[in-house]
């Protein structure tokens, strides 16, 4: 049944090294073989300067620039008015005093999102993969039963996650069933920002607790066996073993899943749409209401936003780049 | 014999307290993570009646009917719970305030009447195909699932030629200014899309590429995780292989496409996996890009139904239900690749 595939496949490789054949080896013949090095990288690099660089760029022209028009050419200058309208707070606590209460609140709600589903899901993750480093029976198994939901779409995650939670559904079901009154899970502000966490630590947790895992393994057994031989009790192996040799592997899943989490967006979106009001709306949700859903589309105030989004992530990166040297270099 | 499989124990002999523990959270671990999508896996066989029923069903169910002679459509059946026909099972004509008037199937010229609080509906298991199929014949699903996968195929295929031969340049040529290229592609893997969004629209926008796949397809394809994978790969492969074809008067062309991709294939097919999922499961970018229904890739068409107050949960949960069973087959046939892929790399 394979054949004809394998052979279909054989032969659009076959068709595809012809195609290019002719140019790259006129390349060549052109600038000569020192040179057609560059030859294979002009696509990837045209694709990057158009795409990540020259945007870049662009980021600063839009968030300098005022009114609706996507062309640049047709933006007036307006200096540092987007910055400043997002920071006009007179009191930073309370986002009601702010010009645009939204991005404060957006911001504030982050905070909360990152610190607490990052917190909790490296812990689980944590635990997870202490169970899945023991000598048990179906380890392949179980270890698929925490990643799948990794690879389901966020938008799939949400509506699983939104059918069971509605009014009707079966989790209060379930609770009336034990005596317990009903709740419009995604309708009251607090139990909707829990149940936002709780879905992104259920779709996300088994990516970090596979790292955690090739973490954990990667433990020499040796160091084990001599903590054995000399009665070290389990909490004993725990906090001076286990905990040390997986610190750097625990400090690139923290700071992997920070980065993910302040652009936490999609799942949330579809589960509840930033509401109540805006309860559970986070950074991207604002960027992407004002300078796409919105209108007028207020694209310098979307930049502006997302370029303190971005300082955010470079801090963030600089501490994984510096995390990773020093696991490098153990 | 499968017990003492299960209860087997790391040198110890006693079942002890944290295996009971190990199993109880792993048991937990396959309700709380494979339980919601069976859930939604069952209620999209439901009907819309058996969908707002309340409390919920486990099994898709629907009323049990019977024909009788003498009535022209279908009756219910009820099972008589009390009264003194209690235990019969009885079709229902009308329903008569408190009362309904029933009739045994067997005899349908005895018309009976039974308090309605002394009957229960019978039902059986019932599965309701045409939450499926209304998907293919109202919804246009079709149109959503070739968007799809259209994107995810071209997307990957060229993800893996340009990123490959980037890969190639960087791994098998000394050149000036090699090492700042390097840098400059791992530098983008500190610059998410996300905090580009407007300015990368603009571009978009000025190529005319707005409500085409292309618009979705071409920001991504040069992924640094992509090259940088690669070339760590492509290191591994020794230089004389490569010279020994150039003895033979290949070109630089043939090296790389005859050569050097046959033998980078494990980490390529690590790129293909990742490249196929990130694809599949974009949202954000292509809400942006794609406003146009007839453009929307299946996360954009569920995401446009579950707004819409018309849509109905039956549909809603079956193209939930077709949307991760592709997801759902490539990860039952390829688990231990994926997961092997990212323990190694890394990346998501």
């Amino acid at each position: 049944m394979l054949k004809p595939f394998n052979s279909a496949v054989q032969l659009g490789y076959r068709t595809a090294f012809g195609l290019f054949e002719w140019p790259m080896a006129s390349a060549q013949r052109l600038v000569g073989i020192r040179r057609i090095a560059w030859m294979f990288l002009l696509p990837n690099l045209i694709i990057f300067g158009a795409f990540t660089f020259l945007p870049i760029i662009l980021n600063f022209f839009y968030a300098t620039s005022g009114s609706d028009a996507i062309l640049l050419s047709q933006r007036p200058y307006v200096g540092a008015d987007n910055f400043a309208s997002l920071l006009s707070c007179t009191n930073y606590l309370d986002p009601n005093t702010c010009r645009r209460d939204v991005f404060w609140r957006a911001v504030y709600n982050t905070g909360w999102f990152v610190v607490l589903q990052v917190g909790f899901m490296v812990l689980f993750s944590l635990l997870t993969a202490l169970i899945l480093n023991r000598k048990i029976p179906f380890r392949g198994f179980f270890r698929g039963v925490f990643f799948y939901p990794v690879l389901l779409s966020p938008v799939v995650v949400a509506l699983i996650w939104k059918w069971i939670l509605q009014r009707y559904g079966v989790l209060n079901a379930g609770l009336d069933a034990v005596g317990v009154t009903p709740v419009d899970w995604l309708t009251n502000a607090n139990w909707a920002f829990f149940w936002i966490i709780f879905v992104s630590i259920w779709a996300h947790m088994g990516f970090y607790t596979l790292i955690l895992l090739a973490g954990l393994q990667a433990i020499p057994s040796d160091v084990y066996e001599a903590a054995e031989m000399d009665g070290a009790s389990r909490w004993r192996v725990f906090y001076r073993i286990t905990m040390p040799l997986l610190m750097p592997t625990m400090v690139v899943v923290l700071v992997l899943s920070l980065i993910r989490a302040v652009q936490a967006f999609d799942e949330i979106f579809v589960l509840t749409g930033g509401g109540p009001g805006s309860a559970t709306t986070l950074i991207l949700q604002y960027i992407y209401e004002t300078g796409f859903a919105s209108r007028p589309q207020l694209f310098g105030l979307a930049a502006a936003a997302s370029i303190l989004m971005a300082v955010v992530l470079l801090v963030l990166t600089l501490l994984q780049l510096r995390a990773t040297r020093s696991q490098a270099e153990g | 014999m499968v017990w003492s499989f299960i209860s087997r124990t790391r040198g110890r002999n006693r079942f002890d307290i944290t295996d009971w523990l190990t199993w109880g959270y792993l048991i937990f671990g396959i309700v709380l993570m494979f339980g919601p999508v069976l859930w939604v896996a069952l209620s999209s066989f439901k009907t819309d009646a058996a969908l707002a029923e309340y409390p919920p069903t486990f099994l898709p169910l629907s009323a049990q009917t019977v024909t009788v002679p003498g009535y022209d459509k279908p009756l219910p059946l009820y099972e008589v719970t009390g009264g003194e026909h209690k235990g019969e099972v009885l079709a229902q004509i009308r329903r008569i305030g408190l009362n309904a008037q029933m009739v045994d199937p067997a005899h349908p010229d005895q018309k009976i009447n039974v308090n309605i609080n002394d009957r229960q509906p019978k039902r059986q298991f019932a599965v309701q195909w045409s939450n499926y199929t209304q998907l293919f014949k109202r919804f246009n699903f079709m149109r959503y699932f070739w968007n799809s996968v259209f994107i995810t195929v071209v997307a990957t295929i060229i993800t893996v030629i340009f990123n490959s031969m980037a890969a190639f340049a960087l791994a098998k040529y000394k050149f000036k200014g090699r090492t700042v290229v390097f840098l400059l592609i791992i530098a983008t893997l500190m610059i998410p899309p996300t905090i580009n969004l407007v300015p990368i629209y603009l571009v978009v926008n000025e190529l005319g590429l707005v409500n085409t796949p292309w618009a979705v397809i071409w920001p991504a394809v040069a992924t640094p995780t992509g090259v940088f994978l690669l070339r760590q790969y492509m290191l591994t492969i020794p230089d004389d292989l490569l010279d020994a074809a150039r003895m033979d008067h290949a070109s630089e062309w043939r090296v790389y496409w005859r050569i050097v991709l046959p033998l980078a294939a494990p980490a390529i097919a690590v790129l293909v996996i990742f490249s196929v999922m990130w694809r599949w499961n974009e949202f954000l970018w292509p809400l942006i890009v794609l406003t146009r229904s007839e453009q929307f890739t299946l996360q954009l068409a569920l995401n446009a139904f579950q707004g819409d107050l018309q849509t109905s949960w039956s549909g809603l949960l079956a193209m939930t239900m077709l949307t991760l069973i592709p997801i759902t087959i490539i990860f039952a046939l390829l688990q231990k690749n994926i997961t092997a892929g990212i323990a190694q790399s890394g990346v998501k």
